[in-house]
């Protein structure tokens, strides 16, 4: 097996990988970028309706363009890709990775490694739903793809379980491909995605929302024939006597993102609400020479957030490739009230970086203080949209000083 | 000479291959689109040890014989095999006394090995069990497979020995002149037979009744289950028991060949009719909750990936219906509910070997070749097997299936040897078996079996036509 040694690998080819390589290259590195797809680009090659970069590059983009602007960064920062191979194991000893493509095993010994792999879907199995396995049940990301890259057709009825931005923008799609979207159904009181989304995805096209509304079974043994749609409790109980047949032949799933950490959850910490590795404010985690950023660290709602935490790992990894990253004091970051998400888990001295909190249930009011320096009030925050805020270099220098920093969201 | 073997489940399977053995016209005809699809694609997957059946049973007579003869089949069958050992779990003196009566009944049945072990022994083996264990019934020879594998390699093996394979031709009559057995008819044709094996699984009963014969009676009794990630694999090392109870063995804890942990089944009397009622029920799940948790409170559910149910052919008397009838040239292997599995290859040898090839005179044949070689798996190979073979074909370099690390390479090799659905390349292959459940793979799957076919993706299924996965192009 074939042995590269290089300064900074990344893993994933998606935005937070992308302009990972891309950024660390311009510091100076010797920077390779590890994709399994043929093309680079992640979810964002899926995404064909607007709403990407209108922070990064001030201008709606759909998700290819986004992905074809940011590709043009990375053309010209001297990063090298390689596409159609998958990275298999993260040895800690060494540190080394072992990925597999069609031209053989390959072997790596990066001297700082990104991790930018994203997320992936919560299944239809995890949710244990009754009923028998019949076709025609598919995740929101799986059937995003079959209709926006392969250009097929799920099925003709659809009901979308789950309010994420994907079920959303997926309800939309099909809706505009002919296939009739019978609802979207939500377990919470309150929609799982972006409010300009349940605008523009389903109140512009009728499509009904039934909020506390689950599946409580599936029928049909070949091919699905309709669903069970149970209206629910505060605890998300069915409340029986409102289950109501639907005739359907499509059920599509948005009903989580999960961090793909698979091969390094073995031995660096994660956080276990985020479900991503602790990282500092240079997207370093625990372990000194692995950083990591994109939805692997956290599910974050805008591909801009993604891209500018890829930048940051790309610009701080290099610098630990060359020797000339040390180990800064670092000032713990912990969860107050109404804290669900939170990222980073560690301020730096001297390293400006937005503080990215999503709260676990939506409040009319809130003040949002980090270590009580810096405060800000919010009218309506929700879970699905996630509070940034920005530190500037005063505030940073305070917030040092403390020996821990609270992050809390209160009611005001 | 021609022989009908009629269901391509775990037992058609090997009895069809141990008749490629002797000089005769082997035919197999399956219902389903693929092999293996029925009561052998959902259940536990235990080579049992043969300690749980009454001494007096056509169980017990074939159970630890079977079991015995596992080793040796996977080995030639390349087919996934481990001796992982069982316990049988007490909680109270009660159930401690239940211990010694399956200990001495398995002694009598020739099981070997069995000790009842201390709770601190226990413990000390199976760290996750529940603390308030009393003692535990030892079992070593008790092993995990994969059941369609079983039935999937035993038919490509009896397919190189000359079999031929009848898929999607359901048996819709048998024809029976002077009490002796003259041709089977199917959706497809009429094929003039001297003999007939009915190992039907849930339908045995059907095909009997064409025969002209009342036996077996069969109902299906369901038994659903929850399928944990491989994340969960730590949790138990061998197959865990309850004390039995009457109707079964009880909900299990057991580790699964591919590192995953299964919980269940339920046992669960349905209608004679509802043949095809497989699917899970809030009720069942509830019960495979609340029983695994007796014995392995830490599961945790959050690492389930997967609920699934099975049928198993079930008969008042509670008793596999094996061997010759009253119909000269009509040979049962049916009924077979728990442990068909594990006895399927000791009945296949009994039934082909003996009974068959003495009452009709068969001849063996020189050329049998017992040994099949499965599809590569590169997540089981070295690094320099698995160079080698990407050297000559860079196919196994590309990943498919992330969960399960499956190549291109395998699918195709998989479709190559006869996988036409979704369902047919996860079987083989294990592709889209894995933690995401074909989330990240369906849609590349489908798009190398419509390649590799030559047909249009709306063509490839989940399972047969009834089950398309597509249905239709977007509008251009
Ligand atoms: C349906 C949908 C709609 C969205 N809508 C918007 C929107 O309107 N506006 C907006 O700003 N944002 C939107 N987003 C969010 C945004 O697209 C994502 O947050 C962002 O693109 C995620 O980038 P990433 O690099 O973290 O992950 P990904 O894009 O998932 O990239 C991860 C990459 O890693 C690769 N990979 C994983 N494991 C391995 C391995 N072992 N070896 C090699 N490669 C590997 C994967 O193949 C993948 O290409 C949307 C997201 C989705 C899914
Ligand atoms: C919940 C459960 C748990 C179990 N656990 C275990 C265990 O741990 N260990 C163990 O040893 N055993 C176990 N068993 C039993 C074991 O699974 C069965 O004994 C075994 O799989 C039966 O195999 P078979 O080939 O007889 O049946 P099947 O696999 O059902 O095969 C019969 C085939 O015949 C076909 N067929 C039916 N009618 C026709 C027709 N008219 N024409 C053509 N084809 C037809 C069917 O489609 C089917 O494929 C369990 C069973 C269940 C349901």
């Amino acid at each position: 097996m074939r042995v590269r040694k290089i300064d900074v690998l990344v893993v994933g080819g998606g935005a937070a990988g992308i302009a990972a390589a891309a950024a660390a290259a311009r510091e100076g590195a010797d920077a390779l970028l590890i994709e399994r797809n043929d093309r680079l680009g992640g979810v964002l090659e899926q995404c064909i309706h607007p709403g990407f970069g209108l922070h990064r590059y001030r201008e709606e983009l759909t998700g290819p363009e986004f992905a074809h602007r940011l590709l043009g960064e990375f053309d010209s920062s001297g990063a090298e890709a390689v596409t159609g191979c998958t990275v298999l194991e993260v040895n800690p000893q060494g540190p080394s990775v072992v990925a597999a493509s069609p031209k053989g095993l390959l072997k790596f010994r990066p001297k700082a490694l990104i991790w930018a792999t994203g997320a992936r879907e919560r299944p239809f199995g995890a949710l244990r739903i009754p009923g028998a396995r019949p076709a025609g049940i598919y995740t929101a990301g799986l059937a995003q793809r079959l209709v926006n890259i392969h250009g097929l057709l799920p099925g003709r009825k659809a009901i979308v379980l789950g309010s994420g931005d994907i079920g959303l923008i997926m309800a939309r799609r099909l809706h505009l491909e002919g296939v009739e979207v019978v609802a979207v159904l939500e377990l919470r009181p309150f929609p799982g995605g972006l409010m300009r989304n349940v605008v523009q995805c389903l109140e512009d096209f009728g499509i009904p929302l039934l909020l506390r509304h689950t599946v409580a079974e599936v029928h049909g043994k070949d091919r699905l024939q309709g669903v069970t749609v149970v209206e629910v409790d505060e605890e998300g109980r069915p409340l029986p006597g409102t289950e109501r047949y639907v005739e359907v032949d499509t059920l599509v799933l948005s009903v989580g993102l999960i961090p793909e950490n698979r091969l390094i959850e073995g031995f660096v910490p994660l956080d276990p609400l985020n479900r991503g590795p602790v990282v500092n404010a240079r997207l370093q985690t625990e372990v000194p020479w692995l950083f990591a950023a994109g939805n692997n660290v956290a599910v974050f709602d805008l591909v801009d957030s993604v891209a500018a935490l890829g930048a940051r790992a790309g610009t701080f990894a290099a610098r630990y490739a060359r020797g000339e990253l040390p180990e800064g004091r670092a000032v713990p970051l912990v969860r107050g009230e109404n804290v669900l998400h939170l990222v980073p888990h560690r301020l730096v001295p001297g390293v400006p970086t937005p503080v990215y909190i999503r709260v676990p249930h939506p409040l009319p009011r809130a003040r949002v203080s980090i270590g009580g320096v810096v405060t800000r009030n919010h009218v309506g925050v929700r879970p699905t949209e996630m509070i940034e805020v920005k530190l500037s270099g005063e505030a940073l220098e305070e917030l040092a000083g403390l020996p821990e920093v609270r992050v809390e969201v209160s009611p005001a | 000479m021609r022989i009908a073997v009629i269901g391509a489940g775990a037992v058609g399977a090997l009895i069809a291959r141990e008749l490629t053995r002797y000089e005769a016209d082997v035919l197999l005809f399956e219902r389903e689109a693929d092999v293996g699809w029925g009561v052998t694609k959902a259940n536990s997957a235990i080579v049992h040890g043969g300690f749980h059946e009454a001494p007096d049973t056509v169980r017990a007579r074939f159970c630890a014989p079977g079991n015995a003869m596992y080793e040796g089949l996977c080995r030639e069958l390349d087919v996934p095999f481990r001796r992982v050992g069982a316990y049988v779990l007490a909680f109270g003196e009660e159930e401690l006394a239940v211990l010694r009566e399956l200990q001495a009944q398995g002694e009598e049945n020739g099981v070997p090995g069995l000790e009842i072990h201390s709770r601190e022994e226990v413990l000390a083996r199976e760290p996750h069990v529940n603390p308030e264990v009393r003692a535990g019934l030892w079992s070593p020879t008790v092993g995990i497979t994969e059941p369609w594998t079983v039935a999937i390699a035993a038919v490509e093996n009896a397919v190189a020995n000359g079999l031929k394979l009848h898929l999607a031709e359901e048996v819709t009559g048998i024809e029976v002149r002077a009490g002796r057995v003259q041709a089977v008819v199917t959706g497809k044709g009429r094929y003039p037979v001297d003999a007939v094996v009915n190992a039907a699984g849930l339908f045995a009963d059907r095909i009997a009744e064409m025969a002209g014969l009342k036996e077996p009676v069969l109902f299906p009794r369901r038994g659903e289950y929850i399928l944990l990630d491989k994340a969960a694999s730590g949790l138990v090392r061998s197959v865990l028991f309850p004390a039995p109870t009457e109707k079964s063995k009880g909900i299990l804890v057991l580790p699964t060949v591919d590192g995953g942990v299964l919980l269940g089944p339920t046992a669960e009397d349905l209608p004679r009719g509802a043949r095809e009622a497989v699917e899970t029920t809030p009720e069942g799940l509830r019960r495979v909750v609340e029983g695994a948790r007796r014995l392995v409170p830490g599961v945790d559910l959050s690492q389930a990936i997967k609920t699934f149910a099975g049928l198993r052919p079930e008969s008042p008397q509670e008793d596999f219906v094996v061997g010759p009838t009253v119909v000269k040239g009509f040979y049962q292997a049916a009924a077979m509910r728990s442990p068909g599995l594990t006895a399927a290859p000791a009945i296949a040898k009994w039934l082909a070997c003996e009974v068959m090839a003495s009452e009709l005179s068969l001849s063996r044949r020189g050329s049998f070749n017992p040994i099949r070689k499965g599809i590569p798996r590169v997540a089981e190979l070295s690094e320099a097997e698995w160079e080698e073979l990407i050297r000559k074909d860079p196919r196994y370099g590309r990943i498919v299936c992330f969960c399960n690390r499956v190549t291109e390479g395998e699918i195709v090799e998989a479709i190559r040897r006869g996988a036409r659905s979704l369902d047919g390349v996860k079987f083989r292959t294990r592709a889209g078996f894995g933690r995401c459940q074909g989330g990240f793979c369906t849609d590349r799957i489908l798009q190398i079996l419509a390649r590799e076919l030559g047909v249009e993706p709306e063509e490839v299924p989940l399972r047969d036509p009834s089950s398309p996965l597509v249905m239709g192009k977007v509008r251009p």
